[in-house]
Order: C-alpha cells, then structure tokens, then sequence
C-alpha cells in the first residue's frame, strides 16, 4: 500500500482547528484524520457533498478517490480496497444504501473493515431526496439476508459527524465488521461549529494485522489477543488467504454443506458483536437521574427532544432523555434500567415508529412505551415532541 | 524453461485441501486454470504478487483452488472489487476469473465501466453459454436456437459478443480462444498480464452438463470437437469476408470469431491517478 498516514498533512489539508461546517464535510473530515485513504461512491442526495468533498481532499492527502458506476460497485471497491490494507468508507442515502445490502452481508461474512455513510433521506423509493429522515434504522439492522450483527452510529450534531466517523473507523477496524454512521439529510446539511481535536486528543485504532506463523487460521479466534475477531491477513503479504461469502471454514475454504462449520463461523461472527454489547453502548443521558418520563432517541430527533426536556425542567417536570450514540448492538442494560425507573418511554423517530420496537422489547412491559413518529421530510418541532410528556 | 507437468503445476500454485474439484467430467474450467498458471509460470511470477479475484459461477470457484490470495465476491461484483483492490496496491496483479452470466449479465455495467476507465485488470471470461452452476439457465451468450432450462423451446434472445464489446470501449487487449487449443491462450493470457490496463481474455470453454447434453452436441469428446468446427480465426474470417465465394461467406458468418481482437497502449487509470497525487504533493492544483 503506498498511503501512510500523515497528521501533520491531514491537518494541513484539513485546515484551521475551529470551522463552521456542514456535517457532511465533518463527516470527510473525521474519515481524513482517522486514516482513511479509500473512497468509493456514487453521487446521490444528501451524501454527494461527502463524496465531493473526498475528491477534492482525499488525493491530498495521498489516498484516492474513485466515482464508480453505481453504489454496488462503490460498496466492492471499497470492499477490496479495504483487503489490500486500506481504511476505505463509502457513503450514500437511502436508494444507494439499499443497493449495497448484499455486500454490506458479504463484509460481514468474509470479516471486512469497511465504513457506511448513509446520510438518510425520506422513503420509500425515491422519496423526497433533499429531505432528511430516519426511516433506514431497521435496514441498517436487518436490512442484508442472514444471520447478522450489527455496529450503527447516530450523530445528531455537526461534531458528532466528526466524531462519531473517527468512532466508526476505530469499531470498523477492531471488530473487522462493517459500521454504519446513520446520518441523516438534515444533520449532513446543517452547519455549525466542529473543533478538529489535536493528534494526542485522538484516538485512532487499526486492525490487528496478523503475523505469518505456519498455523495462522485467517477465519479463526485470533491467537495474538484471544478475541473472537481474526488477526487480517493483508493481501500481497504472502498469507495466500482466500475470502468468500460462502459459508467457510477457519482457513477460509467452503465448507458449504456442513451444518457445523456454519453455525461455528455464524456464531462468532455474532457474538464478537454481541458479547460486547454493554462495552460497545455510547449513550448520553439528559436529566435521568430522578426522571419520571424518559424519551428515548438518536440522530437529529435528539435536537427537539432535548430542547423539550429543557422546557419541562424548567416547568418542574421529572422529564430526562436518553440519546443513542450507538444504535446497533441495541444498548439492552440501559433501556432494562429505564424501564424499571420511569413510568413513561417516549420514542421520537423520524419514521413511523422502528427503534421503538426494540425499545418495548427491552422494557419488557415495565413501562409504557410510546412511540413520536414524524414523517415528510420536516424535523419534529419542540412543541410537538413537549406534547407527548402530558400524554 | 522446465516442462510443466500437471503434477508439478499441482504441486507448485494449487491447494490440496480443495481435491476432489467441483468442476464436472468434460468441463473445461480446468483447462482454463492450467492455462493461467502456466502463463504465470512462464512470465515467471512470484504468486504472492498476485490477487485472484472472483464473482459467482463455476468459473468464479478458480481462486479458492490456487495457493494464493484470493476473492471470491458476489455475483457480477468481480471487476468492482478487483478495482478497489488494484486502487490501494497498484503493485499487485489482479486477475478476475468469470463467467458469462457473471459477466456479461449482472456485471455488465462494472464491465463496461472498469474498461471505460482503463484498470490495469486481466479479466479471464469462460464463456459457457450458459449458466452452469444454477442448472443450465439461458444466459446472455447463448447462441440463438439453443436450448435451456429456461428456454426449453429454443433461445430467441440474440447473444452479447463480450470481445466486440471491450474492442469498441477500447480495451487495450481483446482475446477470445478455445480451450480446446493450450498455446494461443497461455500466450494471450501472458500478454494481457503484462499489458498495463485492461486486458479481457475470453475462453471458449464446454459445459457439457448444463449446455452439451440439453443441446445434443453429443459426448465428451464431440463437444469439444464442436468448438474446433464452429470457430474462426479473425483473419481468416476476413479473408473469407473479401475473397470467398458466397457459400464460404455464409458459413463463416455463422462460426465464432476467434483470436486477438485489439492490441493497443492507453493510460492506466491508476497510473494517472497515482500522478495526480504527486502533482498535489508537489502543491500543484
């Protein structure tokens, strides 16, 4: 690989420490820094900024950018760009994202680092792409065939998208599983403040590249640190991995018709997500301490939501929030706790209702649990979200 | 040079976990495979320089049987994926193994467009006619007349030629062979790995599970005849085209064009890109 990593010439490129930036741009930003060095994509609304932005910093920073044919191919590249060594992310919106489910479930079978960006638009269909929303939640979750975990980030601010970029690609690359960072079109277009953290500020994680011992299983328990997630074997660095989508065995080669290799590879697969469920949790919380009423929400749903717990605070109401910074792996403990403690869960959501499921799975009848859908390409206001306090 | 046999070929690049093969008796994916390694081994390549990259189909199972890195990808995503890999290491060679379906199908478009953009790709296309691994479905090279799983009363769909095709987009190399025939492939598979850009090599190769049998062309050994009877060298065809008589004319029209469609030199992609870089390094806009 002829990239290297040079903070000295991302900051550069970057420019100054403090902007006012689209989140879309902060989203390039955190990818530059965190050593990103491959961009595939497609031009779709409201990603295509991403991808601009990527063409005009990308090669600057030694690392290249490539607009390919349509999302499918941007998702492989990125794919095989990430075998050859490289930190490599794609973004688009709702139409791309559905396009790239099938190989979003191949760089979970064959063990991938890759980076999603989808910076979601409202659905179905085409929509109303200059329109932002939330309605791609469950897809980030479900959305590929199989048996799959799922690593989903939900920024709800212009620092977030930084952040939580530079977030994605350290999960990415210590889980060698694919990240989501759910945008959405009225984050990614909003501007506002991001400060670019100094280097020693960061932290920036890479993949366990594996050491060439005789016994080396590329598609195993690594040896180096006991995790469940394979040391990666670099292509052209002589390990001669072979990596399929087929189901396969822990030297990579199908094992198609056995029941047991399956449900070996499909099991670790999962659980070096699940296991670390409550390790994985980023949430933030608002007033909880003593909150009788809690909503629970991610994104720019958090904007209104927490301008509405302010009002209630003010008005001497026990109202708190619960922000999901991670959506995927579902934080299980934190929603179990919150149902035990309030009386009431409120789920604003720019859909028609998706993370409440998961939600009233998990305060297993405790509490009720409401859900404050909001559909058509406008945010909540805070008054509606405010009204759903009083019930 | 020392004579290869298949025995020390085995030995050499291949993986003994993977014996016995999937292929069937009569296939000649097997061929195909020899081939690429004997092209290798005369252009005298270190296999760890080398990625085998991979779609869905018969042919597509060929990395999982070399000892080398391999990707084995989703259906028509190959040359997508070769891309990215060649992107981030322009030093590694990239061959893509695939089949007419995962070709000229349902990666037509990343086709066309690696070809558009000129990746340094060597593309071996074994081309079947058919869709063998599913069952013998019609695919977008099956002659018209022909009969498949899903066109049991004879195909009426007029095939795609992939080697006309990369030669308009103006694929630097074109090559279409038989299998039935070792040296004329070997030879341009060594020349389109050499060649910087995209190289496409197409292989004639006979499917006599899912396409001879539907299509009575007879056992074994008459299908692979068949490929001999119904072939044409391109500068025969033109000969025939200027000087023949209108018999030889409207049998020839109706044979398979083979040999080397196009030869040229164009600008890399990522040679390109990779200036580029340098051009920004060195603060230029």
């Amino acid at each position: 690989m002829r990239y290297k990593r040079d903070p000295d010439l991302i900051r550069k490129v970057i420019g100054r420490k403090v902007q006012f930036v689209m989140g879309d741009t902060a989203c390039v930003y955190g990818s530059l820094l965190a050593g990103c060095s491959f961009f595939a994509g497609y031009p779709i609304t409201p990603a295509s900024e991403i991808a601009e932005e990527m063409s005009r910093l990308l090669p600057r920073v030694g690392g290249v950018y490539i607009q390919m044919e349509d999302e499918i191919g941007s998702i492989s590249a990125v794919i095989g760009a990430s075998w050859a060594g490289a930190k490599s992310m794609t973004a688009t919106s709702g139409p791309g994202f559905s396009l790239m489910m099938e190989n979003y479930g191949y760089a979970i079978m064959s063990e991938t680092p890759c980076v999603i960006v989808n910076v979601q638009r409202v659905g179905p269909s085409t929509g109303q792409p200059t329109r932002g929303a939330q309605g791609d939640m469950m897809q980030a979750r479900w959305g590929t065939h199989g048996d799959v975990e799922a690593l989903v980030l939900a920024p709800s601010t212009v620092q977030e998208c930084f952040d939580l970029t530079i977030e994605a690609f350290n999960l990415t690359e210590r889980y060698r599983h694919p990240v989501c960072v759910m945008m959405d079109g009225e984050i990614g277009h909003l501007r506002e403040k991001v400060v670019i953290p100094d280097e020693d500020e960061m932290k920036i994680v890479d993949r366990v590249v594996a050491d060439k011992d005789d016994d080396f299983l590329p598609f195993d328990v690594s040896k180096k640190t006991g995790r469940k997630v394979p040391d990666f074997p670099t292509f052209g660095k002589g390990f001669k991995v072979h990596v399929t989508g087929l189901t396969h065995d822990t030297r990579g080669l199908p094992a198609t018709d056995s029941q047991e290799e399956h449900e070996k590879l499909i099991k670790r697969i999962v659980s070096k997500i699940a296991d670390d469920r409550d390790k994985l949790t980023m949430v933030e919380k608002v007033h909880l301490d003593d909150a009788e009423t809690a909503f629970v929400t991610y994104g720019a749903s958090a904007r209104a939501t927490e301008a509405a717990v302010e009002r209630a605070r003010k008005e001497g109401k026990k109202v708190g929030m619960l922000r999901l910074k991670l959506v995927w792996p579902f934080p299980i403990k934190e929603i179990r706790k919150l149902a035990d403690q309030v009386e009431k869960i409120i789920v604003p959501e720019m859909n028609l209702g998706q993370i409440v499921h998961p939600v009233r799975e998990y305060a297993e009848g405790k509490c009720e649990v409401i859900s404050a859908p909001k559909v058509g390409g406008e945010m909540h206001t805070v008054e509606e979200v405010y009204r759903y306090i009083e019930g | 040079m020392q004579e290869l046999s298949a025995e020390l070929i085995r030995k050499k690049y291949l993986r003994d976990e993977m014996w016995p093969s999937i292929f069937c008796n009569g296939c000649g994916i097997g061929n195909v495979l020899d081939y690429t390694l004997r092209a290798i081994e005369e252009l005298n390549l270190d296999l760890d320089e080398i990625v085998f990259v991979s779609g869905i189909g018969c042919s597509s199972r060929l990395p999982g049987y070399i000892n080398a890195d391999g990707l084995h990808t989703t259906h028509g995503r190959a040359i997508a994926f070769a891309t990215g890999v060649k992107a981030v290491n322009p030093d590694l060679k990239v061959i893509v193994f695939t089949g007419d379906g995962d070709c000229a199908a349902i990666g037509g478009n990343h086709f066309i467009h690696a070809i558009r953009r000129n990746v340094d790709i060597t593309v071996i296309m074994v081309n079947n006619f058919i869709y063998g691994m599913t069952g013998g479905q019609l695919a977008p090279t099956t002659p018209i007349g022909s009969r498949s799983t899903t066109s049991p009363y004879g195909n009426i769909e007029p095939p795609f030629d992939l080697c006309e095709l990369a030669k308009v987009i103006g694929a630097p190399y074109v090559a279409r062979w038989t299998v039935s025939h070792p040296y004329r492939p070997i030879k341009s598979i060594k020349r389109g790995i050499e060649k910087k850009g995209f190289a496409y090599i197409e292989l004639l190769t006979p499917c006599p599970t899912a396409y001879g049998r539907r299509n009575r062309l007879g056992d074994i050994k008459e299908l692979w005849k068949w490929y001999d009877e119904n072939t044409i060298l391109i500068e025969e065809y033109e000969r025939i085209m200027k000087y023949g008589s209108d018999e030889e004319k409207e049998r020839a029209s109706k044979m398979i064009k083979i040999g080397v469609f196009q030869d040229i030199e164009k600008p890399e992609y990522f040679e390109e890109y990779y200036k580029l870089i340098d051009r920004l390094k060195e603060g230029g806009k």
